[in-house]
């Protein structure tokens, strides 16, 4: 790659040709202001705040899409640049609500800091207040339009990183808004609600539905037992959401948080995940030994499901049967462990802490209540959660280490790597090769599937029996991956496909911001947890095998069936 | 087959029809059907009152006509070569033929690109050759390379007629130079500006020399697939188009190996849905891909990455008209025309409070002067010149100061216009420039995409407040705020619509601000136009209470008794002038 060197604001910088003059000027220290560029989407140069001085330019080009050119003079902090990326900030606040104090983005708006960061001390421009309906017809997510600044990066992410494309803009001229397919309720189109948008939102036009009110009222209702597990994900995120640096560890400190929000039991969704390790992979060993469909899927993101019920039905079968941690949780805490526990189905009151939204449709899909009544009584998103233990007013950085309950609180580091991309299809080899070859497994680590690489592939020869594995995730690489294995272009054993970048780490649900580089450092996180476990193969968690053991027999036996696994449905595109 | 006469028949009238075929009929009579051609064709001038017709070769034109004189015009003309002279409604001494050219409207035009629009019939290809046509894409696929092409339009000067004024050979060159394999070539025929015909007329009337320099364009650049992005609403245009591809396919001047020269293009026309942003190439070829007509940053360029992400040409259809005339007389021909820097002439739609209104070809460099006062014959009923606006929605007003301003891409644009497609609007004194800065922000308000902030929103709010100084209720504050919006909208809008929307409203400040401040200031609106700021009055002495104005009020406003002096109700009267029209005593005035 060709050098460019240019000059920005005096100083000289040298950067790789094809470079924005955006991305320059931050190698020089100079951080422009931004409102529709996101460092992980194609540049939209649509909110016109980043603009510049470039000379020989005849107006102010905005450094978000302008390339360098060698001998390029910028200046990004000249009168007429401040006063273009006031107007057009003002331009935008004239219409914005301005409700900052009961926004769920209250602090962490992007619009807000800009405020801020430009000195905005009037709004010269009068604007109009629109009074849009909202979409609340989803159980995943609420869209404000009247907060919408049209930057446009939530349908960037919804068609580049997700291939769903189920928003886009409407209408012409300041009528222009974003909406999905002819305007029609989120939950009556073929959104996924996987919620990478509400992540990529600046402001809060999309946000998660909130179920906070509901877990604070059941937790405050005697008649309730109210048990929590919490996702894999979520240990490594929340402390961010508290103010502590991404990648922060916090398992025992959640713990504690959630005991002193008042759940009875604090369980752990790694404890489903072991398990389903025990289901999917027995799945596995059947299809391939009996001539099932293969490859087989995993089936643990609900994002993921509604994806391929929409978009490729014709695939179904290769989905495994079984339910997601999540649900086998719900499931169990109300048959399994309430027995134990001396409850009905009835008295508890499953509450769950996901990096997902998807995770709040999942839970409210008719099939899923084996128990009788619904299995998840309620999901929470890692955000949700970080408000909660504000509200509580919970020192989070200051708690001590505790520990999760027992029985559904006990784990092993291959439940914890459900949390990343690649996590599972780790967890299934270490689980599988002990079970096929009766040897123990030294080397635990499958780095091949690990990270952030779009399509990740392993191979792994079993008693002469080579296994084909991908790992893919963001539906757009998942899509492309079905799209070539119909086509027999790819062939593979199992498959592992998560709905999100990187993840659960990287879910719809995690703490806002996020890129790449939060990505990799609650990955590395999630691995971390893995090492430091003493059991990190799932056959091996002694609450899984008591469970088999006084409960369900075996894995995919008649129990298992009714209880832990479910069936889909095609649905619709539009 | 040879004609003796071509007669051509312009009009709107409803019996245009009947006159053609009593042309037809009584050639037929006279056993004359295969010596003269009758042609409908599209409007030569804007005149809607009376049918046109003229006789070629002489040009003669009858101005008038109804059915009834139609065999006398092919009694006296056409057999016996003596003009009609009762129709003839001009000056004329037997010394001289009484030829259109003799118009004043014409006399100062120079119609090259316009020179076949009303003399063939545009729906056979076969009156296009007789003209010269398609024998510039012959010497160009025979006997020159795509370098040569490209130098010769080069050296001809020809700049896009679509706006910017770039230089065309330059553009193509951009894209020859790309090495993709898959090229695409795009006509630009999504005319929106308010009041603009210049590519219609062409499209309708000479479709087939938009069709000629395509080939040729494509030929240079290396393409073999190619567009013409048309709005809906020219279904003749779109009509036309198809049936000169189709002839021109059939000939094999177009599809595969035209001329055995081994090139081959193809050309798909592709309806636009009226929306003025298409006509911004990044958009049009978003709306061509299928997608929402969205402009999109450049670079890239889309002589880099353009249709389907493929090397693109894009070109108006005025632009691509010039091609073949000076491929065919060489670019020495054509840079004589025009100044330094702007070869050529310029087709303007010419409108307004001016008496001679329609299309006209002008050499560059011609001044405004000219074209208003000259060609436009000036403006109607004696009244006042105030303003002149090129340019469309993106371009601006020219006071009188300007009448001599030569008109070239680079006088307007230090002028504060833009040539833009060629709008050409003649305001008179009844004219208001704050509302003529409103006419035209409230249509681009209405036609940004939504999606740049100083587009979507500023449009908006500088129409709010060029509102608010028509009624009389904005601020000097608010004065300063909408010079602020449109300097920011001009430097900092993602595309060319954007970036020019404000033009109007800055170069009615520049040249007119004290009218916006007398509107501000002393709540007045000199032209009468604002209807907030003015008020209809009767003067009691000059009444006779004839009752005619009461007829007339839609709203019931005016009030008195038969023989007595009227009132009217000030709250009920909404100010639309009807009964000041209708007084015969100068009894209602306007203040």
């Amino acid at each position: 790659m060709s050098q460019v060197t240019l000059t920005i604001d005096g100083k000289e910088v040298t950067v790789e040709a094809g470079t924005t003059v955006l991305e320059a000027a931050r190698k020089a220290a100079i951080d422009i202001p931004v409102l529709c560029y996101h460092p992980e989407l194609r540049p939209e140069g649509a909110c016109r705040i980043c603009v510049v001085e470039i000379e020989g330019a005849r107006n102010l080009p905005a450094s978000c899409v302008t390339p360098v050119a060698p001998g390029m003079v910028v200046r990004t902090n000249t009168p007429a640049v401040r006063e273009a990326r006031r107007t057009n900030l003002e331009l935008l606040l004239a219409n914005h609500p301005q409700d900052c104090f009961t926004c769920e983005r209250n602090n962490n708006c992007e619009l807000q800091a800009l405020a801020r960061d430009l000195g905005i001390k009037k709004v010269e421009v009068k604007g109009v207040r629109r009074d849009l309906p909202l979409d609340k017809s989803g159980f995943s997510l609420v869209r404000d339009p009247n907060k919408c600044v049209l930057c446009g990066r939530c349908v960037r992410v919804c068609s580049e990183v997700q291939g769903v494309s189920v928003l886009d803009y409407a209408d012409r001229g300041f009528e222009a808004m974003v909406y999905p397919p002819l305007k029609r309720p989120l939950d009556q189109v073929a959104c996924v609600n996987c919620g990478q948008c509400a992540t990529v939102c600046p402001v809060g036009a999309i946000t998660e539905r909130s179920d906070v009110d509901r877990v604070w009222e059941a937790l405050a209702d005697d008649k309730n037992h109210v048990v929590i597990q919490v996702a894999p994900a979520v240990r490594v995120s929340i402390g961010e959401e508290l103010g502590m640096p991404p990648g922060s560890i916090t398992t025992g400190k959640l713990v504690a948080a959630l005991r002193r929000l008042g759940f009875h039991k604090v369980f752990d969704t790694d404890f489903t995940a072991d398990l389903t390790i025990m289901e999917e992979g027995h799945e596995l060993l059947e299809r391939l030994e009996n001539g099932g469909v293969l490859p087989m899927f995993t089936s643990c993101s609900p994002g993921w499901i509604k994806f391929i019920e929409h978009y490729h039905p014709d695939m179904l079968a290769h989905l495994s049967s079984c339910k997601s941690p999540q649900q086998m949780f719900g499931a169990l805490a109300k048959t399994y462990y309430a027995s134990k526990a001396g409850y009905s189905a009835r008295d508890i009151f499953v509450v769950s802490i996901m990096p997902c939204t998807a995770k709040k449709f999942e839970a409210a899909r008719p099939e899923m209540n084996s128990s009788g009544v619904a299995d998840v009584d309620v999901v929470l998103t890692t955000r949700e959660l970080g408000k909660m233990i504000r509200e509580a007013g919970i020192n989070f950085a200051a708690l001590p280490e505790e520990a999760f309950d027992e029985p559904l609180g006990i784990s092993t580091g291959a439940g914890v790597i459900f949390g990343a991309s690649g996590g599972v299809a780790e967890a299934a080899l270490r689980t599988i090769y002990e079970v096929v070859t009766g040897e123990e497994l030294k080397e635990l680590d499958f780095t091949a599937v690990r990270g952030l690489k779009g399509i990740k592939e392993a191979a792994v020869t079993l008693k002469g029996r080579t296994i084909r594995i991908a790992v893919t995730h963001g539906l757009k690489n998942a899509d492309n991956l079905l799209k070539k294995i119909k086509a027999g272009e790819a062939d593979y054993d199992f498959v592992e496909i998560m709905c999100c970048p990187g993840g659960c780490i990287g879910g719809g649900g995690q703490p806002i911001p996020v890129d790449r580089e939060i990505r990799e450092k609650r990955m590395s996180a999630i691995y971390a947890v893995d090492r430091g476990m003493e059991l990190r193969k799932s056959h091996l968690n002694p609450a899984v095998q008591e469970l088999y053991k006084t409960f369900l027999e075996k894995p995919l036996g008649s129990k298992s069936h009714e209880l832990l696994h479910t069936h889909y449905q095609e649905r619709s595109r539009v | 087959m040879l004609y003796r006469n071509h007669i051509l028949i312009s009009s709107h009238t409803a019996d245009a029809a009947a006159i053609k075929e009593r042309f037809e009929r009584e050639l037929a009579a006279r056993k004359l059907s295969g010596a003269v051609k009758v042609i409908s064709s599209p409007d030569l001038i804007d005149d809607s009152e009376e049918t046109l017709v003229v006789v070629y070769p002489e040009g003669t034109f009858y101005r008038g006509v109804k059915a009834d004189d139609v065999p006398h015009i092919v009694e006296e003309h056409l057999i016996k070569g003596r003009f009609v002279k009762e129709l003839l409604r001009c000056e004329y001494d037997d010394s001289t033929v009484p030829s259109l050219d003799r118009l004043d409207f014409f006399r100062k035009q120079q119609r090259l690109v316009l020179r076949r629009c009303g003399s063939i019939d545009p729906e056979d290809i076969n009156d296009y050759i007789r003209t010269d046509g398609y024998q510039a894409l012959a010497k160009v696929l025979t006997a020159m390379t795509p370098a040569e092409v490209i130098a010769e339009v080069k050296k001809a000067g020809l700049r896009g007629r679509g706006g910017a004024g770039f230089l065309t050979g330059l553009k193509w060159e951009f894209c020859a130079r790309e090495p993709e394999k898959v090229k695409y070539l795009i006509c630009n025929a999504d005319e929106g500006d308010p009041g603009a015909f210049m590519d219609r007329s062409l499209l309708e009337g000479d479709p087939h020399s938009i069709i000629e320099g395509m080939t040729i364009a494509a030929y240079a650049i290396g393409a073999s697939q190619g567009y013409i992005y048309i709005r809906a609403e020219y279904p003749l245009a779109v009509r036309r188009l198809k049936n000169a591809i189709a002839q021109a396919e059939e000939y094999g001047l177009l599809g595969e190996n035209i001329f055995g020269s081994g090139f081959s293009f193809k050309l798909l026309i592709k309806e636009g849905a009226g929306a003025f942003v298409c006509g911004e190439e990044t958009a049009l070829m978003a709306s061509i891909e299928g997608n929402r007509g969205m402009p999109r940053p450049r670079p890239p360029f889309p002589a880099q990455k353009g249709l389907w992400g493929k090397p693109t040409n894009i070109n108006n259809v005025e632009t691509y008209s010039n091609v073949p005339l000076i491929l065919l007389k060489g670019a020495d021909f054509y840079s004589s025309i025009g100044t330094e820097k702007s070869k050529g002439t310029k087709v303007f739609a010419l409108a307004g409070r001016i008496k001679n209104t329609g299309l006209v070809e002008v050499p560059m460099g011609i001044t405004l002067r000219e074209i208003i006062e000259d060609i436009g014959g000036g403006v109607q009923d004696n009244r006042k010149f105030k303003a002149v606006q090129i340019g469309g929605p993106s371009g601006g007003c020219l006071p009188r100061s300007h009448l001599d301003l030569p008109v070239d891409y680079d006088s307007l644009s230090q002028a504060g216009a833009i040539m833009g497609s060629g709008g050409l609007v003649v305001m008179d004194e009844t004219t208001c420039i704050v509302d003529v800065a409103k006419f035209f922000l409230k249509f681009t308000t209405a036609e940004s995409c939504g999606k740049c902030v100083p587009c979507r929103e500023g449009t908006t709010r500088m129409l709010e407040i060029l509102e608010a100084i028509t009624r009389g209720q904005a601020t000097l504050h608010d004065l300063e705020v909408l010079e602020r919006l449109a300097r920011v909208c001009k430097n900092t809008a993602l595309c060319g619509l954007g970036q020019t929307a404000p033009n109007p409203v800055l170069s009615t400040l520049r040249y007119f601000r004290e009218e916006y401040e007398e509107h501000i200031l002393q709540h007045k609106c000199r032209a009468g136009v604002c209807s907030d700021l003015i008020q209809y009055q009767i003067v009691a002495e000059r009444c006779v209470g004839c009752q005619a104005c009461v007829r007339v009020c839609p709203t019931g406003a005016i009030r008195g008794e038969k023989k007595a002096p009227h009132k009217i109700e000030v709250l009920d009267c909404i100010k639309c002038g009807a009964c000041m029209e209708k007084c015969r005593f100068d009894a209602i005035i306007r203040s």
